[in-house]
């Protein structure tokens, strides 16, 4: 048969880590280990994030095609604590609609000696392309592509229900909003799976939902009080305001109503279910303000465990070169 | 100059032979099938012996690129991929810069094919002007330049109304019309076919219904209008069952399929592959197996290349930001032999699906070894097993996601109008 590119090249022959595009094709193990190296970076209660020389010298470059504030200070800082230094480029996506001109853009940073890019583009599969294209011993992590995957927020996400349910098994977990456009829903699945909960639950309108959604393992829900029902986790997903246009949805009104998680709907979860969002939320859209400042609200800890899940990855890349002797 | 070819098997599916007989060629024309006539003495003669022989084939589409973007491909280098892959009549789409839209384009390509001698190469003008969709084009003067078909490429007509005036208008002057149905919204910025494998790789999808929406309405329309109507690249179970219970009223409605469509499916997407990356999308196994069906039956009675050779830089993107297409005139043959390999249907009749058959939908004599009619010829040897090996094509493009694929079949000589053109190292 034809070769094939295939999600093996985030992997070195060992099964260690060199890339980190997609949740896909990594298993239970290693995902476990970037939870644990994560804990080991992560915050003491009431002292700061350590900050480590693993990567000392190195540089890091956040590559974004596409534009992500929150996203790429916490990849900064991240890099910041590993004591490795950071480029930031912003890409306008205008200007590289053609891929020699993102070949072109990528071989000039590579010749600043960079050995990590992180990655950020509005197409789909273009941090695959990217990493098939980086030089021997350079890394790139996936920090959001197109409608594909955000594989980091799906960590954060995972260390953040571990910290609370402490196993996965058990769990059953409803994810609720745009399915359809959503990179960091595909992740999450992906990694909820892979961990072995006991139930994904995918809860929106039919337009926000893929037509084939089940295929990718998940229960489908268009209600949200049956989709919420016993759930120990609830993620909600930001509604892009573009969606209003293109006849996906009538309103934000009748959104919230039907969609929008409050105290009220929340009820039918488990009583110690907790309340996640990738961010940045839309109070009033996807929750109700009671919801996203109650006490089940874990939002602001996913922000501050994502610092740490962010090292994990860099440094497990990064150390899979220096095993393959891939530093420059 | 006189030539024979002889001791092979010689497939002829338009005359239903299929038997060891020898072809005897003088000049530009065949002057006999089996025994030379009288005192007839070959200058040439090509032993075939364990060789096939059949009619050059046939190809309804393909992309030559030529004028406008010969960083893609020229007249030159495609008709040499294709005396290579044993093609000797083609008809090139309408979609270059400029489009073929007036007589003096189609002239051009005549000209500059005639001047090669390496393949017939036939137009399909576009049917309206520029193909933005708007104007109709000079139907009766394209017609008198010798265009054999009238064609939107790839850009779907998005007013019925001008798409129903074409269609008339071309009715008129009895020219067949290429549509490549797609529903433009429906296809939006899709770019693979929305089914498990986009849905996981979160690539925008293309429904089925974007196809078979278009072909519900073109039917409608060519019922409505009564043109000729021949769908082009049909990629979906549903079109394929549309248009058999359109022949079956006795719709002048015909289709094709791209070889491709035959063999891959959206799991060759898988990891982002932009070699597979065309439009229409490679669908799922359901639908590839219904146009293999309908290829069988007849209901879809040409398989053609749909060649769309791109320079590199063309793939060489994230998925959805690379050109849609595959470099296909040199495996359009050992596709086909492929699918007689499988058991999708016999040798004479996959061999028809190449020849006569695309040259009936046309309605020009060729696809066939009749007494009188050029001397196009194919012959391939059945037992010879190869790789491709992208640095081995003639094409400018070297885009094939087929690459490494192992074939039997392979061209050992082709002849153009009674010439040797092509003849295997």
């Amino acid at each position: 048969m034809a070769s094939r590119h295939d999600n093996s090249i985030q992997l070195n022959d060992d099964g260690r880590l060199r890339h980190f595009l997609t949740i896909e094709g990594l298993d239970k193990d290693l995902l476990t280990t970037i939870l644990d190296t994560a804990e080991s970076f992560a915050a003491l209660p009431g002292r700061p994030v350590k900050k480590v020389p693993a990567l000392r010298g190195r540089v890091i470059t956040n590559l974004f095609f596409e534009n992500s504030t929150r996203t790429r200070t916490t990849f900064e800082l991240a890099a910041k604590r590993l004591s490795a230094d950071v480029l930031n480029f912003n890409v306008s996506t205008s200007a590289t609609s053609k891929g020699e001109t993102l070949l072109d853009t990528l071989r000039n940073i590579e010749a600043m000696h960079s050995e990590m890019f992180v990655v950020r583009h509005s197409q789909s599969g273009a941090a695959h392309f990217i990493a098939e294209h980086a030089a021997p011993g350079v890394s790139v992590i996936n920090a959001g592509d197109g409608r594909h995957a955000h594989p980091t927020q799906a960590m954060l996400d995972m260390f953040t229900i571990r910290k609370h349910k402490g196993e996965f098994t058990p769990l059953r977990v409803a994810i609720v909003g745009d399915i359809l456009h959503s990179r960091v829903a595909r992740s999450q699945i992906l990694a909820l799976n892979t961990l072995g909960v006991t139930e994904v639950r995918v809860v929106g309108p039919r337009t926000l939902i893929p037509t084939e959604a089940r295929t990718l393992g998940v229960h489908v829900y268009h209600d949200l009080e049956a989709g919420l029902r016993d759930v120990d986790v609830v993620i909600m997903l930001r509604l892009q305001k573009e969606r209003m246009d293109g006849a996906l949805l009538p309103s934000e009104d009748e959104y919230f109503q039907l969609y929008g998680l409050t105290n009220e709907r929340l009820e039918v979860a488990k009583p110690d279910a907790i309340v996640m969002h990738p961010g940045p939320m839309n109070r009033g859209v996807e929750m109700d303000t009671e919801v996203a400042d109650g006490p089940r609200s874990v939002i602001l800890q996913q922000v501050s465990y994502g610092i740490a899940v962010r090292m994990a990855v860099m440094s497990m890349c990064m150390q899979t070169h220096a095993a393959n002797g891939g530093e420059a | 100059m006189s030539l024979s070819i002889i001791g092979g098997r010689l497939i002829d599916p338009a005359n239903g032979i299929d038997e060891q007989l020898d072809l005897h060629i003088e000049g530009e024309t065949i002057i006999a099938v089996g025994k030379p006539p009288g005192g007839f003495v070959a200058d040439e003669s090509i032993d075939a012996t364990g060789l096939i022989v059949i009619p050059g084939l046939v190809d309804m589409a393909a992309s030559l690129r030529e004028p406008g973007y010969t960083a893609k491909g020229t007249l030159e280098s495609e008709t040499l991929a294709a005396a290579k892959g044993g093609i000797t009549t083609l008809v090139c789409t309408p979609d270059t810069e400029p489009v073929i839209d007036t007589p003096a384009d189609i002239e051009f390509i005549h000209r500059m094919a005639r001047k090669l001698q390496q393949a017939r190469v036939l137009t399909a003008a576009a049917l309206t002007h520029n193909l933005e969709g708007r104007q109709l084009s000079s139907v009766a003067a394209l017609k008198a330049a010798g265009c054999v078909a009238l064609s939107n490429a790839r850009k779907p007509l998005a007013n019925t109304l001008v798409e129903r005036r074409a269609l008339e208008y071309a009715a008129t002057f009895d020219m067949t019309v290429f549509l490549r149905p797609e529903d433009r919204h429906l296809h939006a910025e899709g770019c693979a076919h929305e089914g498990a494998v986009a849905t996981r790789l979160g690539l925008p999808g293309v429904p089925s219904a974007a196809e078979t929406v278009a072909v519900a309405r073109d039917l409608a329309l060519a019922e409505h209008t009564g043109a000729r109507v021949h769908f082009r690249a049909l990629s979906t179970a549903g079109s394929a069952r549309m248009l058999r219970e359109a022949q079956a009223a006795k719709l002048p409605v015909s289709a094709d399929v791209a070889v491709h469509q035959l063999h891959l499916t959206e799991m060759d997407v898988e990891g982002f592959d932009a070699r597979c990356h065309v439009s229409p999308p490679l669908r799922t196994l359901a639908d590839r197996d219904a146009l293999r069906q309908a290829v069988a039956e007849g209901t879809i009675a040409a398989i053609c290349s749909d060649h769309q050779p791109h320079d590199p830089d063309a793939k060489d993107a994230p998925f959805p930001d690379t050109e849609p297409g595959i470099s296909s005139l040199e495996t359009l043959l050992a596709l086909t032999l492929r699918l007689v390999e499988e058991g999708v249907l016999p040798l004479q009749e996959a061999i028809a699906r190449v020849t006569c058959g695309p040259a009936d939908l046309l309605r020009l004599p060729y696809g066939r070894l009749n007494v009188g009619l050029p001397g196009d010829v194919c012959i391939f040897d059945p037992e010879d097993h190869w790789t491709l090996r992208t640095d081995q094509m003639i094409s400018e493009g070297r885009n094939t996601p087929f690459e490494g694929w192992e074939f039997s079949g392979c061209v050992t000589h082709t002849l153009f109008n009674g010439r040797v053109i092509y003849r295997k190292a």
